[in-house]
This record gives C-alpha cells, structure tokens and sequence, in this order.
C-alpha cells in the first residue's frame, strides 16, 4: 500500500522528441490540474524544428508546469519530477532537476542508438550516475503494447499512445482524476474509434500500473488553491488576446479585423481569430506581413477595429506602415508576440529584447503607446486596454506579449462581459463642419469620419499635415507643431489608463522597477527577500508610454533601482534617460524567463553590500 | 433591390465638377495624368455611385497624388502599397467602390508581391496603373517596364533588364478584367475605365502615360494621330483583329500565333471575345506589345466573371452564423473546461 503525501507545491517536466506528443501530454497535465483546482503555471519550451532527428539532443521538446495549493507566478525553477520519454530528454533536462528529485523515465527508449545520439557512453539508469534522485525506470513502450494488445494496430502506432501511458502514470502519482483527459480524447479523435480506444487502454494502462505495481510508494496531493470565488478557465496568453480582441471590437461597435502573416510565436492568434467568423470577426492572411499591417490600417479606416499580429522580424517589416498609421493618425492595434533575436534568433524561445524596437522602430519622430502583459491570463486586460486607446486615440499602440505569455498558460478568472466598459468614441457625423486634423481638447485626438459618410469626403496620406484642415503642408513651422502635437498626444494616454502595480514602500534602499512577463520571477523572488526580512519597493509598468506619472515622484527616494529584464537592458536604458537615475540592469538573456533564485541573489547582493 | 439601385442612381446628378476637390494640381504642365484624372472626373458621374461610397487608394509616386485631386474619399498611402490598403478598406466595407492609382514603379518593382496577390484574390477593386517607363517623382531612374538598354540617371550606360509587360503579368495574376488605354486616346480611355470600375473582380488597366520631362515621347508612335492606326490595334467585343487607317489589315491566327496579313473578307473571321477566350490566346494578344513588328493592342483584353473575395468573405460569415449562430460573448468566454470557486 503507498502512503499518500502533502504537498504545497510541484513542479513537473515532461520532456521527449518533438514527435513524442509533450507538448500535448503537458496541456492535458494543466488542463485536469487547473480543472481540480490547483494554481498552475506553465512552460512550453520546445525546438523550431517540427520533427528534429528522432533522438538528438536538440529535437528535445518540453513542457514544464509548477502547480500549487497557493497562488504561483512562474513555472518554476526547478523541477521535482522529470519525465523523460529518451536518453536526449533526460541529458537536456537533468540539469533542472532537484537534488533527489523524481525521474521516470521510458527504460525501452534507452536503447544503444538513442543513447550514443545523445552523448552517453554508459546508460544512466544502470550505471549509479543518477543516484541522489529517485529513478523510476519504467518500460513504458513495452507495457504500452502489452495493454494495447487488443487493438488492431501496427506496433508503430501503438507507441504513439505511450505518451498517455506516462501521464496515466503521474496522474495516479499526483491524485490526478483520468475523466478530463478521456472526453478530451473523444473529442479530438472524433471519428477515428481505434485512437480513442488506443489512448484511453495507455492512459487507464499507465494509471492502474502505478497503482498496482510496488514500484512508486508515494502518491502526492496537492490541495486546491484558494482564489477569488468565480468561474474559471485555463487560458494561454495567444488566447486571451484573441478573446480580449473581440470583447473590445464588440464593446466599440466595430467589427473586428485581424490583417496577419503566420509567424511563430504569433501564429496561434490568427488561428484563434479565424474560427470566429460569428462574432463578426474578419481575418486576412496577407501575402506578407508588410499587407498584413497595411490590410488592417485600410479595414480601420473604414471603421472596423484594425489589428496585425505578428512577432519581431514581421514588426520590423511591418514599421514604415507603423509610421504611416502615426501619421494619418488612424487606429491600430499592433501585437508583438517577442521571440529570441535579432534576425530569425530563437524562433520558438522567449524574449523582451523587442521594447526598443516598439519604442523607436520607425522613421522619423514617430511616438506611440506601448503596453505590456505580465501574465497569460492578464493578455485579455491588456489587449482590451490597447484597443480601447487606440480608438479613443486615434493612434497605433504596441501591446508586448512574449512567446512565454502567448504559450505559457495559467487559470483565468473570466470576466462578466457586461462588466466591461464600452469604447463608444464619436466619429463625425454628417452634416457637421469637418476638420480631419481638429483634436480634442482632453485627448489630442483627431476625429474620424469613416468613408461611406455623406459630406465629410477628405483626404489623408502619409505627407506632413496642417494642422485642422489636414492638407499637405510643408511648412517649417507647422511640421515643428504636428512633431510636437503627435508626441503630446501619446503623453495624454497618461490621464486615461490604470496605475501601474505597486508594492512597498515609497522610499528605501531598493525598488525594483520591471515590465511583462517577468512579473511572475519578480513576485516570487519578492516573496522569497520577504521572508529573509528585507523591505523592496516594487513596480511593474503595464504601460511603458507614456510612463506612469508616479514613477517620476517615487524614483528618486530610493537609493537603488534594479530593473530586471530578458534582454540586455532596454527598459533600464530609458528609465535612465528619462529620470537621470543610476538605474541598474539585471538580465539572463537564454531565451527562457528569468529565474526566480537567480533575481533573489541578486536583490539580496543590494543588501549585502550596503553593510 | 434593383429597383432601388436604379431610383437612387437616377436621384445622383453628378457632374464632373462634382469630383473636383479643393487642391491645386501639382503634376508638370503638359503631364500625361491630367488626362487620366480628367476622364475619371467625367466617367463618375455615369457609374452612378453615390460619391461619399468612393475611395481612391494610390502608394508612391507621381500618379499617387491622384486621391488629393478627386473629392471622395482618399488615401495616399506608402510606396508599393496601395493593395494592402484598398483590401482592408474593401473588406471591412464590401459596398465602398474603391480604385487603386499606382504606376510602373509602384505596382511593379516595390509592389509586385502585393500587386500579383491583389490579382489572385480577386478582390473587387479597380486598378489603374500609370504606365510611363520611367521613374517621375525621384527624378529619372529606368522602371521594371522601361526598355533593356535604356540610358537613365541610373543606367547612364544603358539599363540591362528586361521589362515587365503589365498586361501579361495581370492575366498570368489571375485578374479577371485587364485591359490596356492610352492618356492620349480620352474617348477610349473613358469607355475602359467606365468598363473596368463597373466589373466585378479585380480590374486592372494599364495606362500609357507620356512623361513630358523624363521619358517625352515613349508611346508617340501609338498615340500621335499620323501613326496611331498602323500601330495600335484597337480591341472591340466580336470583333476582327482588323487595324490600320483604312482598316486594311488584320492579325491572323494560325492555331498557335498571330502573323499580320493584309484584310480580306473571311467565311468565318476570328473575333474578339475577351469573355471567353483561351488563355494561349489572352497571352498571345498581351505579348504583341513586346514585338516591334505588331501593333500594340489597346481595350479589354480579359473580362471573366467569378466570384470576388469580398463576395465571398461575406457569403462565408453568413453561412458560419446560419449554423453556429450569432456569437455570444459571454459563451465565448466561458468555452471549454471551466471550473467553479466559491
């Protein structure tokens, strides 16, 4: 009989080839984990290669998940359970295992081949090099056939169902119920009546051999989280974009039009967006990214809600139109899903290196508000906040996310749509005196008149405009007043949106100034010098222009400011220039999100030194 | 409905004045475009198009300052472009009547990706495309359809390229209206831009456009009236490929190319059908303007009906909301596996 045991919190990694379905298995792990309740957090980390070399080492794809009876905000560090599908995936991942950590690993898959493939010259689970974790080695492709006897298949395709089989297995590991993952098998497999039956035999398989073999002891529980009452989902950060997108085209009264361009990792929100041709939404996949953009400042234009997707090497493509939008001054929501760079970089690994590219990727003077999401679920909230302006604004505005965000996943407290404001913003009306470069007195902003509106026919184009009448004009002085009339426009932004997160005190020895997806690192590193007694002044920019008027009043009563970041210090390059602040950069540039152990050293180093 | 159409288009009495917006027309004296935009003037009014539906969308270019001239709705946009843009505002609004003004240079070097994607498509738009050899407003540089050899400020020991013919790359695109005019020719002109606006689809004319300052005379031989006739093949619905001043001449067809023979009567003479001719045949009309030994073809070289992308975006969201139903927010939201915290 096992014993059955209490833990506040788990990280697990399954790890195999890019075909041995992790990315798959670790989604249904989130899925059921988020359905019993627990708090989750995840990591897809996985090769640009769709099918790298079976076996190798950089065909290795991952999927790492921390879920907790408590609320979390990263993946986690390290890992407490490893499963490892081959030799390659337990050689790439054993380096973020915890000392005595759990690994199970497919022994059939540590075959001579496999085992020469990724590097070792003695197999692992013999030859005592893994002692001081505890190794299950479990013949996984085996009993995967064994339980799938029945089934008329080749022995090819019954060891694509061994995936399920070791989720069956952490499934009784950690009091995992199997029903959420068997529906879901009958869904996707739909039609196809020898997979559903093959998957669920290797799950149910996977799961009864855990608990009627000796060989785990113990079963782990992990309590349910304790979350604001509400109904919940898992959602990544791909998808609460695109759900975020259309609740604004909805609550603006415009249909929504996404102009894009596949790229990884922005691709999916295409995909979101193409199946809802029911919410009125309109999808264009363009020849290129340049018409992508250029397709959603027309659709705009005509007064739908104009948005283009796309990730770094597409925005660059993308930023004469960028500019072209400044210029007209037509809405435009502009999403950077950053990836590793520069050029092609690290197609499929995350990175913030992209902010410069927002702030100043354009020719000209050229300024536009940027927004940044902290989390997957927070994806939702930003996109809604960057339509919303760039219709009250009558402006572009980036929104940051990153291929952590856009893949990593996280429960989402969903909202009651009736509880979300409209962006009712006024376009002229026929009849009246029409000046296309007029601006509100609060905003700056031009308003629109829309083609199809009797009267109000003008012109516009990317040549410098006069002021109120919006001709063409190549006046000194006017050109000097529209430079300065854009940018005071953007630093109104300022007056309409939500305070930035703030924690601590207003003065001290540190405060800690960050953006994006680092959040989750931050708070958990922030929990961690908490317990070590130390005060920390926190804040997290959600937007990055215009810079949040606080910052300025608050910045100079602290004797340090750090500013963490995944890249090589961008953001702490325009607090410095901003607020002449010997600001300091933190940065682990590796294409995965900071670590939380690496920041508290770090934060602690600031306490260290002053002694 | 197409009672209505025809009440309100019987109630717009435009005239040519009508389009004529508060700018000052800043193209050269003497500029082939005067003409383009004069004849666009005079053809609106007969389209019957409630003015405030139009939208002219140009890139870069001299041709591209056309929309300030025209009071409708207009967008001069960014070089090569101007299919990027009209697709999103015709999309988004499927009832606007949206023109595209672009050149050689535009349409054909910086924006040839868009260009041929715009054709495939089929989205309903009309493109006019001000051939004149040469890049204008930079100043005089060889374009993608001047001819190998040229002596430009850019190739000043003659160009080594060869020219695109933009009527064959429109029919290779997928276009399903092409057509060819001249600045020079403002009847024909007229008749092919009404012809061209009034279809369905993607319609592309290629115009002959002279630029008085830097590539004077390129299309003299087919548009100065002593020449014209034995050089222009003048394309006309079931119609004989008959040309010269007298009409004496004619292209005969042997199966697989055009040969010129002096006109006779024929039993059953070969006409023109652009509704319905074979594609060996569109492509052997479009490459006579390459060959110094034929008259160019001028008119409709292909008008096919099919179903536009606009059309067809519309039709699909209509059929996804018939079986799924309008979408509800609120379930959008809540899809999939959700749970409950109390």
């Amino acid at each position: 009989m096992s014993q059955s045991t209490h833990l506040d919190q788990v990280t697990i990694r399954f790890a195999g080839d890019s075909g041995d379905g992790m990315q798959l298995t670790g989604t249904q792990f989130t899925n059921t984990t988020a359905m019993v309740g627990n708090d989750i957090s995840t990591l897809p980390d996985y090769p640009a290669e769709i099918r790298a070399p079976a076996g190798t080492l950089f065909g290795v794809s991952g999927f790492q998940l921390q879920f907790s009876s408590h609320e979390i905000h990263t993946p986690g560090d390290q890992v407490d359970v490893l499963v490892a599908m081959n030799p390659a995936a337990l050689k790439v991942n054993l380096q973020h295992l915890k000392d005595n950590g759990i690994i199970i690993a497919n022994a059939d898959a540590f075959t001579m081949r496999n085992l020469k493939l990724a590097g070792y010259e003695q197999n692992p689970l013999e030859d005592g090099s893994l002692e001081g974790f505890q190794l299950f080695a479990v013949p996984i492709s085996t009993l995967t056939r064994e339980a799938l006897v029945d089934v008329a298949m080749g022995a090819r395709d019954k060891d694509r169902s061994k995936n399920f089989f070791a989720l069956g297995i952490t499934y009784w590991m950690f009091s995992r119920p199997l029903e959420v993952t068997l529906k879901w098998i009958e869904e996707k497999f739909s039609g196809k009546p020898e997979l559903i039956d093959a998957n669920k035999k290797a799950l149910n398989a996977g799961y009864s051999y855990a608990l009627s073999t000796e060989v785990f002891t113990t079963t782990y529980t992990v309590e349910k989280a304790s979350t604001a009452p509400g109904t919940y989902r898992k959602i990544t950060g791909n998808e609460a974009v695109s759900l975020g997108l259309i609740v604004a085209a909805h609550k603006a009264g415009r249909p929504l039009f996404l102009g894009g361009y596949p790229i990884t990792p922005a691709s999916d929100i295409l995909h979101n967006l193409a199946k809802y041709r029911h919410y009125d939404v309109k999808t264009f996949q363009a020849e290129d990214e340049i018409a992508g953009v250029g397709a959603a400042i027309g659709a705009s234009y005509s007064g739908a809600l104009g948005v283009t997707a796309s990730s770094g090497p597409g925005i660059a493509l993308k930023s004469e139109f960028i500019g072209y939008a400044v210029m007209t001054e037509i809405p435009l929501v502009v999403i950077n899903v950053q990836r590793g760079g520069p050029s092609t970089g690290l197609p499929t690994k995350t990175e913030q290196a992209d902010l410069f590219q927002a702030f100043y990727g354009r020719n000209g003077e050229a300024p536009l508000p940027i927004v940044a999401a902290k989390s997957p679920a927070d994806c939702f909230q930003t996109a809604l906040e960057a339509a919303h302006m760039a219709i009250k604004f009558a402006t572009p505005v980036f929104l940051l996310t990153d291929g952590y965000l856009a893949n990593g996943a996280e429960p989402w407290l969903i909202p009651d749509v009736a509880d979300i404001a409209e962006i009712r913003e006024p376009l002229a009306q026929p009849g009246e005196e029409y000046l296309p470069y007029k601006r509100d007195r609060q905003t700056l902003a031009r308003t629109l008149a829309v083609p199809g509106t009797e009267g109000l026919e003008h012109r516009l184009g990317g040549l410098e405009k006069e002021d109120l009448t919006g001709n063409v004009s190549y006046d000194p002085e006017n050109h000097h007043r529209m430079i300065h009339l854009r940018q005071e426009k953007v630093e109104k932004v300022a007056d309409f949106i939500p305070p930035p997160d703030f924690s601590g005190a207003q003065e001290g020895n540190l405060l800690i100034i960050s953006w994006g997806s680092t959040f989750g690192t931050v708070f958990s590193a922030l929990e961690e010098v908490k317990k070590q007694g130390r005060e920390v002044s926190w804040m997290h920019l959600r937007w990055i222009n215009p810079l949040p008027e606080m910052l300025g009043r608050l910045i100079g009563n602290f004797k340090n400011v750090l500013v963490p970041e995944i890249n090589a210090g961008q953001l702490v390059k325009i607090i410095r220039s901003e607020y002449l602040v010997d600001a300091k950069g933190f940065d682990r540039v590796r294409g995965l999100p900071l670590q939380t152990h690496e920041l508290v050293e770090e934060i602690s180093s600031y306490f260290e030194e002053k002694k | 409905m197409s009672t209505i159409e025809t009440l309100e288009q019987k109630e717009l009495k435009y005239t040519k004045e009508d389009f004529i917006s508060d700018q000052e027309v800043r193209w050269c004296p003497g500029c082939g475009d005067y003409s383009i935009l004069a004849q666009m003037r005079r053809l609106l009014p007969e389209l019957g198009v409630k003015k405030e539906n139009v939208v002219f969308v140009s890139g870069i270019g001299c041709s591209s300052r056309f929309p300030y001239y025209m009071d409708t709705y207009g967008l001069h946009g960014i070089h090569g472009r101007a299919p990027a843009l009209a697709s999103g505002i015709k999309l988004a609004n499927p009832d606007l009547t949206v023109f595209i003004i672009t050149g050689d240079g535009d349409s054909l070097s910086i924006g040839g990706n868009h260009f041929i994607h715009l054709c495939r498509r089929n989205i309903d738009v009309t493109v006019l495309l001000f051939n004149n050899r040469i890049y204008g407003l930079t100043k005089g540089q060889y374009s993608p359809t001047s001819e190998r050899g040229k002596i430009t400020k850019s190739s000043p020991y003659g160009s080594l390229e060869e020219p695109f013919n933009p009527v064959k790359m429109a029919l290779a695109a997928g276009a399903t209206f092409v057509a060819r005019s001249m600045d020079r020719d403002p009847k024909h002109l007229e008749a092919t831009l009404l012809e061209a606006a009034r279809h369905k689809g993607t319609s592309f004319v290629e115009i002959y456009q002279n630029c008085n300052i830097f590539n004077d005379g390129a299309f003299e031989k087919y548009t100065n009236i002593k020449t014209r006739f034995d050089n222009v093949l003048y394309l006309k619905n079931d119609w004989e490929y008959r040309f010269g001043k007298e009409n004496d001449k004619h292209l005969f067809w042997d199966g697989f190319r055009f040969r010129v023979e002096e006109w006779k009567e024929q039993e059953k003479p070969l006409l023109h059908t652009p509704e319905e001719m074979p594609v060996s045949m569109e492509f052997a009309l479009a490459e006579l303007s390459e060959r110094d030994e034929f008259p160019v073809p001028v008119g409709v070289f292909r008008k096919r009906q099919a179903a536009t992308y606009d059309a067809l975006l519309t039709k699909q969201i209509e059929e996804v909301k018939k079986s799924k139903g309008q979408g509800d927010l609120q379930k959008l939201l809540e899809a999939g596996n959700t749970w409950k915290v109390d």
